[in-house]
């Protein structure tokens, strides 16, 4: 086995190369230094980067489009893979605001919570939360023919979940709570025209926005998000059997031209 | 229910001209021509006409007079014709009231209070004819200082330059998006662009695949609605551009009716057929300057840090407070789009009353600007209501350092602003997704019209500027002394930072 190491071992910004696999210390790296050297390290054609002692750097997985592997090891910062195009991201604390914003593919797995705004304007590939995430989660998420994003929320979501949503697929699990969770976010799916928001347990009809519409899931519904709970158990722990067995509200558009009658021809 | 909306025009055919070639009917998607065979004779529905003068321009034989109707609703300053119908139509319809193009209330129109300088006697103007002049722009971030050094015995620039967009002439076409005007016009404005040597701008609705051989001509938007942006669309551009608002609708968001998201649309932004196209009227992840610049540094990581990075907004009663921050958020490039900007669809009444005319915005936020020191830090375009070389060089003298060009442009290819691109019935083919209309746009010609404009624009600048004595773009930039208002007050003529003529 070869091993480079850096002579300011300890310090950030060091680089240790490993058998086709690289170890970085973040440390107090600027975004950019720190972004240079994941981009410079996909490259070169390494398969996986370890990214240790994370402390808020951003726009980590941005302008890679290889299915390069980055397992980060602390807390990243806001637009954690924007734009992102390939890579394979798992997080083992907290991420913050606007994971996967406008992403196109890859995948992001996040071992903690997740701030605001997860999964705006997400087109394709594949969000996991354990935990809970903030405000407007996969707003104005969108598909295209074979690019359909999908976002699981191991907890719970706050306001605004999936607005102005346009396709794709939501999945929130609840999980974490005794007994039948009973969800306390408001206007979910307002605006809403297009995807599909999958809850389990209880929503009340004044906690949704008024463009999307609410009915029990189906058991050819349940088939349709059974490989992402699965993966998410995969990911986590946990039986998917278990959570796809205490019941899903499926909420979908009620048009996909919500403001179609609103303007004088 | 019955319209009490009389026809806006009367559509009068001399009989004799006449000879029922029935272009006119097949030209007009607004189905205002008839022929009836039976009587050998054209009609016409005149309620449908817009006043696009299609059939007119087209008659071959010069047979049709199109004229407002001289029916006049009883006179009243306030209860004018156009408030009559408005209501009129909302009280049958229930509906918001749509337009297209720019505002065309009687705002002033500070372009024809300012006139320029000119060379006598002293510092002798210059003939663009015989002597060098250059129009050349750079658009982007300049530095602080420059350091030169020497390598070989040669001056070298020591300075890092962060990336500049390279105009040869200070004009770009503004963002109009495929979805809001056809393919063939946004061929046109590509080609013309790289044969010009300038750039042009996707909007929000993405770049279709044809049109990526353009690239380094071509400034890509990323709008509240992310339409088609993706990693490819982000590497093919010039440059890219946040658009947080426009001219015509400040404020608020916008959506392509899902009529008009056809197969190819559908691809080019990447949303499914059919369904509208919402564009948010915020994005959601910019709530403050310093989310702007979070975007901003996303854009410019995203892109290798290889490209400008613009931000384009409504000019609006604090547009200079509002510059400054986009400046320190890390903004290349601002643009400025001021209340005449167009737009193919935007609510009447926004369109008409929200926003600021350009000239006034321009001179605060060049002001500002300047005040602060940041100046540098980013170049200033502006747009909404460009109509000439010479609004080009009194933007530049205002404090410009280009502009961008969409209703003249629109023009360029045929476009009579009969204001009615919502309906997507363009019978010029340009604001239309309908393909027999769209194809009356041949891009061959539709690039040539606009090359020819810019090319005659470029001159009519040069001589202005060897007019006045100067013979590069840069030294009439920022250059408020070669102005002088005319008929202005003395609050307007402070804002805009020039004197009155005679002074």
């Amino acid at each position: 086995m070869k091993i480079e190491v850096d002579h300011r071992a300890g310090l950030p910004g060091v680089f240790v190369r490993q058998n086709g696999k690289v170890r970085i210390n973040a440390g107090t790296l600027h975004y950019r230094e720190l972004n240079n050297m994941v981009k410079g390290a996909a490259a070169e054609g390494l398969e996986e980067i370890e990214l240790d002692n994370v402390y808020g750097q951003r726009y980590i997985g941005s302008g890679i489009r290889r299915p390069v592997r980055i397992n980060i090891h602390g807390v990243p910062g806001n637009d954690l893979g924007a734009f992102m195009d390939g890579p394979r991201i798992t997080v083992d604390r907290n991420a913050q605001d606007g994971v996967g914003n406008t992403m196109n593919s890859g995948i992001i797995v996040v071992h903690g919570r997740a701030g605001d705004i997860v999964a705006m304007g997400m087109r394709g590939g594949k969000i996991f939360i354990r935990d809970g995430v903030g405000y407007r989660a996969a707003i104005h998420m969108k598909e295209y023919r074979r690019h359909v994003p999908v976002l699981v929320i191991g907890g719970e979501s706050q306001d605004f979940l999936g607005e102005y949503m346009a396709g794709g697929l939501v999945v929130v699990l609840g999980l974490g709570k005794k007994g039948k969770p009973k969800l306390t976010a408001r206007h979910i799916g307002t605006g809403m025209h297009g995807g599909l928001i999958f809850l389990r347990g209880e929503v009340e009809e004044h906690q949704l926005g008024k463009e999307a519409a609410a009915e029990p899931a189906t058991a050819s519904d349940l088939e349709l998000i059974r490989p992402h709970v699965e993966e998410y158990a995969g990911y986590f722990g946990g039986s998917a059997d278990e959570i796809l067995g205490s019941g899903f509200i499926k909420l979908f558009a009620k048009s996909h031209r919500p403001f179609g009658g609103l303007y004088a021809y | 229910m019955k319209s009490y909306i009389l026809p806006q025009y009367l559509v009068e055919r001399d009989d004799y001209r006449c000879i029922r070639c029935e272009v006119c009917a097949r030209q007009c998607a607004f189905d205002v021509h008839w022929y009836d065979d039976e009587e050998d004779a054209v009609f016409a529905d005149e309620s449908k006409c817009v006043g696009c003068l299609r059939c007119a321009t087209l008659c071959p034989t010069n047979a049709l007079v199109v004229r407002h109707n001289p029916t006049q609703i009883p006179p009243n300053a306030n209860w004018t014709r156009e408030v009559l119908h408005n209501i009129y139509k909302q009280a049958e319809t229930g509906g918001v009231l749509l337009t297209g193009m720019g505002c065309d209330k009687g705002y002033p129109i500070y372009w024809d209070r300012i006139v320029l300088d000119a060379s006598q006697v002293t510092n002798p103007s210059i003939d663009p004819l015989r002597e060098p002049m250059e129009l050349r722009t750079y658009l982007g971030a300049k530095p602080d200082v420059v350091e030169v050094g020497r390598k070989g015995g040669k001056p070298s620039l020591e300075t890092k330059l962060t990336p500049q967009l390279r105009l040869e002439t200070p004009i770009m076409f503004s963002a109009i998006s495929y979805g809001a005007i056809s393919y063939n016009a946004c061929e046109s404005l590509a080609r013309a662009a790289a044969e010009a040597g300038t750039y042009y701008n996707t909007g929000e609705g993405g770049l279709h695949r044809n049109l990526y051989k353009y690239g380094d001509h071509t400034i890509c938007q990323v709008a509240s609605g992310r339409f088609g942006v993706h990693a490819d669309y982000l590497e093919v551009a010039a440059a890219l551009e946040i658009k947080i608002g426009q001219g015509a609708k400040p404020g608020i968001g916008g959506h392509l009716p899902g009529e008009k998201v056809s197969a190819e649309i559908s691809r080019t932004r990447m949303i499914p057929k059919g369904t509208d196209a919402i564009s948010p009227a915020p994005h959601h992840d910019i709530y403050s300057i310093e989310d702007l610049a979070q975007l901003i540094y996303a854009l410019k990581e995203a892109t290798h840090w290889e490209k400008p990075v613009s931000v384009k907004i409504a000019a609006v009663h604090n547009a200079a407070a509002i510059a400054s921050g986009i400046v320190r958020a890390g903004a290349d490039i601002v643009a400025l789009d001021g209340i005449r900007g167009g737009t193919g669809a935007a609510p009447t009444m926004i369109r008409d009353n929200v926003g600021i005319p350009i000239e006034l915005a321009l001179a605060a936020v060049d002001t500002r600007l300047r005040e602060e020191g940041i100046r540098n830090r980013a170049s200033v375009v502006v747009a909404g209501g460009i109509r000439s070389s010479a609004d080009v060089v009194k933007a530049v003298a205002l404090g410009a350092d280009a502009v961008y060009i969409g209703t003249a442009a629109l023009v360029a290819m045929g476009c009579h602003v009969c204001q009615k691109c919502y309906t997507g019935k363009c019978n010029w083919g340009i604001a239309t997704q309908d393909p027999y209309l769209s194809k009356r746009l041949n891009p061959d010609v539709g690039a040539r019209r606009l090359v020819n404009l810019l090319r005659g624009w470029s001159h009519e600048i040069m001589e202005m500027l060897g007019g006045m004595g100067i013979n590069a773009i840069e030294s009439l930039r920022g250059n408020r002394l070669r102005l002088r208002g005319v008929g202005l007050t003395q609050e307007e003529l402070d804002i805009l930072g020039i004197k009155h003529a005679g002074s």
